[in-house]
Parts: structure tokens; C-alpha cells; sequence
């Protein structure tokens, strides 16, 4: 009982820290080791680290499955709408240099949506796939 | 060199273990070597995500699929003398054959003066951003990227076909 | 010094090899399904191997443009490898979904009892 209740402390108190990390490894892979892959992966990892400390009905209640199983696919989207809408506006099929006014913040800006689409995928994915395979043996 | 002959003694436990449980925390050591081996072969972004992937998800799911099966392995009923020559045969041809690649770090071999010296030179002023793993896997090269966030929705969807729904218990005479 | 010239210039090269055919043992010689999928992990981490420790240059640095810096190692295995593992994690769960569903139809996940359960019927 001591051990349970050190246990729920501490990963009440580092769970915000794994997100904040995730969000900065996402946002500064531009400019050091990161991207959108380790960000997801991080992600799914804080939400699974809350399931098995905390049970998965609580998890289920803080990110629920019809969340996570709308995130799949709309990565997918986010990714291929960056495309579509490269070439609404006059380009070739993703190519981020027609996006905004001037060809070097076009690539920035196409690469920044495109990150974030991969993470939404990666991290839905693996938060499903987790919830799947804890949530067979009832 | 003491992280790769680490990981070849990870290996060699890992094939003769039957506990499945030890087999799965071995491979997650083993996911932690290869990490600092690869920072120490220069690929950061790379160890990351092996970090991550192989040393977190990986074994997260292995250990939820032993937890859903058993966790001991059965004695082999023969002895694999066929396999066991197969593969020290391949490994014979293969030394063989490393004999015609260049020494490790050279910097005069082909891979190094033909392509990635344009993207090295070309990142910063037609994307603006200084790492070029990154430019180069979104910008230069993001149809490949593309095709991998596909792969990874397909194995998702796939996972949840399989598994989802509640488990029967045993019975196989309600599947019509 | 003769000796430990070929050793020094090919070690990374050799370890890879065993790597990758000890995994090609497990896969092959081994009736657990489950340990078949550590073997096939391990197979996969060892062609990561193989394909950046080329990529090194010695004296180079970590391939994100500094300030400073020259000689960059070679980027173009990195991005490679970065989808490479990202889709073997993909495959190794959906192989981990299959072995609980045969595990769920026949009873156990041991390749020698399923092949006498499927002659039998």
C-alpha cells in the first residue's frame, strides 16, 4: 500500500513533464533531433504510463477511445490535405514553396503542418493499439 | 566496440532463454544498446526513435501479448542441426564478403560524394531549417513519408479489426 | 598490427553479421511464435546497423548545420532507417494481434501442437 501510493504521486507529478516534452521534441525537431515520430511515440507513452499506474477505466475516461480512434486517420488527412492544397493554389502535388509568399516560409510552414499531421497518427495508433490488446482480456 | 560485443552476449541470451518474460526484457535492454550505439555512429535522430519505439512500445506490447498467452517457451522435441548449419553457412559467405567493403569511416566512398553533399549544402537556404534529416524527410523526400504514415494508419485500422470486440470465452461454436 | 587492421576496419561489419544471422536462427529453429517475433525484431535491428554504420565519417558530427562545424556525417541513411523502424513496430504489432487471435482459436501458440491440431481434423 505504501508502494501503490508513491507510485501515484509520482507519476501525478512527472506525467505533465513527458507532454511538455513531447510537444518541445515536436516543435524544435527543426532545429535538433525529433519530428513528429518520437513526439507520437512519446505521447502514447504518457498515456500508457497513467493506464497501467491508474487503471484503464480511468484512462479510458481522460482519453477516450472514440478520440483516440478518430485521431487515426486524421493525420492521414492533415498530411495529404497539405498536398491537395499545395495544389489548389497552383504547384505541383505537395510542394510547400507555393503555400505562402515567399518560397523558403512556404517549405517552413509545409513542413511544420506536415509534422504535426504524423504525430496525430503515431500517437493515436499506438494509444490504440495498447487499448485493444489491454482492453481483450475481460 | 564494448556496446556491440554487449549486444552480441544480449543476442546469445536471448536465443537460449524459454522464459518468455526474460526473453522480452532482454530484447528491451537490447533496444537500449542499440540506441547508444547508434549515438555514437553520429545518427541522433535515429536513436531516438529507436529509444522510444523498440525500448518503450515494443515491449509495452510484447508483455500485454504474453499476458494474453503463456509465458514459457517448450523444450525443442528435436535438435535443429539444419538451421543451426544454414546459418553458420550464410555467416561464413557474408564474412567472406565484407572483405570488399571499405574500412569503417572512411570518407571517400561513393555513398558520400554523390548525393548527400547537395542536400548538405542546399537545406538551409531552400527550406530554412538546419536539420537535414528532418528537411529531407519532410520536404525533399515527403512522398516516402507519406506512403510510412499509411502504413502505420493501415497497421492500426488492421489491429483493431483483429482484436476488437469483446473476447469470447473459448467457444468457437457461436461463429457463424 | 597487420592482424588487427582487417579486425579494427570491420568489426561493426562482423557483429552485424552475427546479429542478423542469430536472428535468422530464432526465426527458423524456434516453435514460439512469440519468440519468432523477437527473433524477426532482432533481425531488423541488425540491417539498421548495417546500413548507417557506413554512414559515419570519422571526425564528422551528428548531421544538423551548425555554426563551426564541416564534416557532417551522411544524412541519407538516417531518413531511411527513421521510416524503417517506425513501420517494422507496425508490422510487429500487427503479427502480436495474430498470434493472440491463433492463440484465442487453438488453444496455444506453439507452431509443432497447431500443425497436429490442424492434420488431425
Amino acid at each position: 500500500m505504501r508502494y501503490d501510493t508513491i507510485l501515484r504521486i509520482g507519476a501525478k507529478l512527472i506525467l505533465p513533464f513527458i507532454l511538455l516534452f513531447a510537444l518541445y521534441v515536436q516543435f524544435h525537431g527543426d532545429f535538433g533531433p525529433g519530428g513528429g515520430f518520437q513526439a507520437g511515440v512519446v505521447s502514447a507513452a504518457m498515456v500508457i504510463l497513467y493506464a497501467i499506474i491508474f487503471g484503464l477505466a480511468a484512462a479510458q475516461r481522460v482519453v477516450p477511445p472514440i478520440l483516440v480512434e478518430t485521431m487515426v486517420p486524421l493525420g492521414v488527412l492533415i498530411y495529404a490535405g497539405v498536398g491537395v492544397a499545395a495544389m489548389l493554389l497552383g504547384g505541383d502535388y505537395l510542394n510547400y514553396s507555393v503555400l505562402l509568399h515567399d518560397p523558403v516560409h512556404g517549405q517552413e510552414f509545409g513542413i511544420l503542418l506536415v509534422e504535426i499531421g504524423v504525430l496525430v497518427t503515431v500517437a493515436g495508433t499506438m494509444t490504440a493499439i495498447f487499448y485493444t490488446f489491454v482492453g481483450r482480456g475481460r | 566496440m564494448v556496446l556491440l560485443t554487449l549486444m552480441a552476449a544480449v543476442t546469445v541470451g536471448v536465443v537460449r532463454l524459454r522464459n518468455l518474460f526474460a526473453v522480452v526484457i532482454l530484447g528491451g535492454i537490447y533496444s537500449f544498446l542499440m540506441a547508444s550505439v547508434l549515438i555514437v555512429l553520429d545518427a541522433v535522430d535515429v536513436a531516438m526513435t529507436e529509444a522510444s519505439v523498440g525500448a518503450g512500445i515494443a515491449t509495452v506490447l510484447m508483455l500485454g501479448t504474453l499476458y494474453l498467452t503463456k509465458v514459457e517457451e517448450h523444450r525443442p522435441v528435436h535438435t535443429p542441426l539444419l538451421p543451426l548449419f544454414v546459418a553458420v553457412v550464410t555467416a561464413a559467405v557474408l564474412v567472406y564478403g565484407t572483405y570488399g567493403l571499405p574500412p569503417f569511416g572512411a570518407a571517400d566512398t561513393p555513398m558520400h560524394l554523390h548525393v548527400a553533399p547537395y542536400y548538405l549544402a542546399q537545406s538551409i537556404e531552400q527550406t530554412g531549417v538546419p536539420n537535414v534529416v528532418t528537411s529531407v524527410l519532410a520536404s525533399y523526400r515527403g512522398y516516402d513519408t507519406l506512403g510510412e504514415v499509411t502504413v502505420i494508419f493501415t497497421a492500426g485500422i488492421g489491429v483493431l479489426l483483429l482484436l476488437k470486440g469483446r473476447r469470447r470465452d473459448g467457444e468457437k461454436g457461436d461463429k457463424a | 598490427m597487420e592482424i588487427l587492421e582487417p579486425i579494427l576496419h570491420h568489426y561493426n561489419h562482423w557483429i552485424t553479421i552475427f546479429l542478423m544471422v542469430s536472428g535468422l536462427y530464432i526465426v527458423v529453429a524456434r516453435g514460439n511464435m512469440v519468440k519468432k517475433l523477437v527473433g524477426l525484431a532482432l533481425f531488423q535491428t541488425s540491417v539498421y546497423l548495417l546500413y548507417i554504420s557506413p554512414g559515419k565519417i570519422l571526425g564528422g558530427t551528428p548531421p544538423i548545420l551548425a555554426e563551426g562545424f564541416s564534416v557532417y556525417s551522411n544524412p541519407l541513411p538516417h531518413v531511411l532507417i527513421l521510416t524503417a523502424i517506425v513501420v517494422g513496430v507496425a508490422t510487429l504489432a500487427l503479427g502480436l494481434a495474430l498470434v493472440v487471435r491463433i492463440n484465442e482459436e487453438f488453444g496455444t501458440i506453439e507452431e509443432d501442437e497447431i500443425f497436429e491440431m490442424i492434420s488431425e481434423e
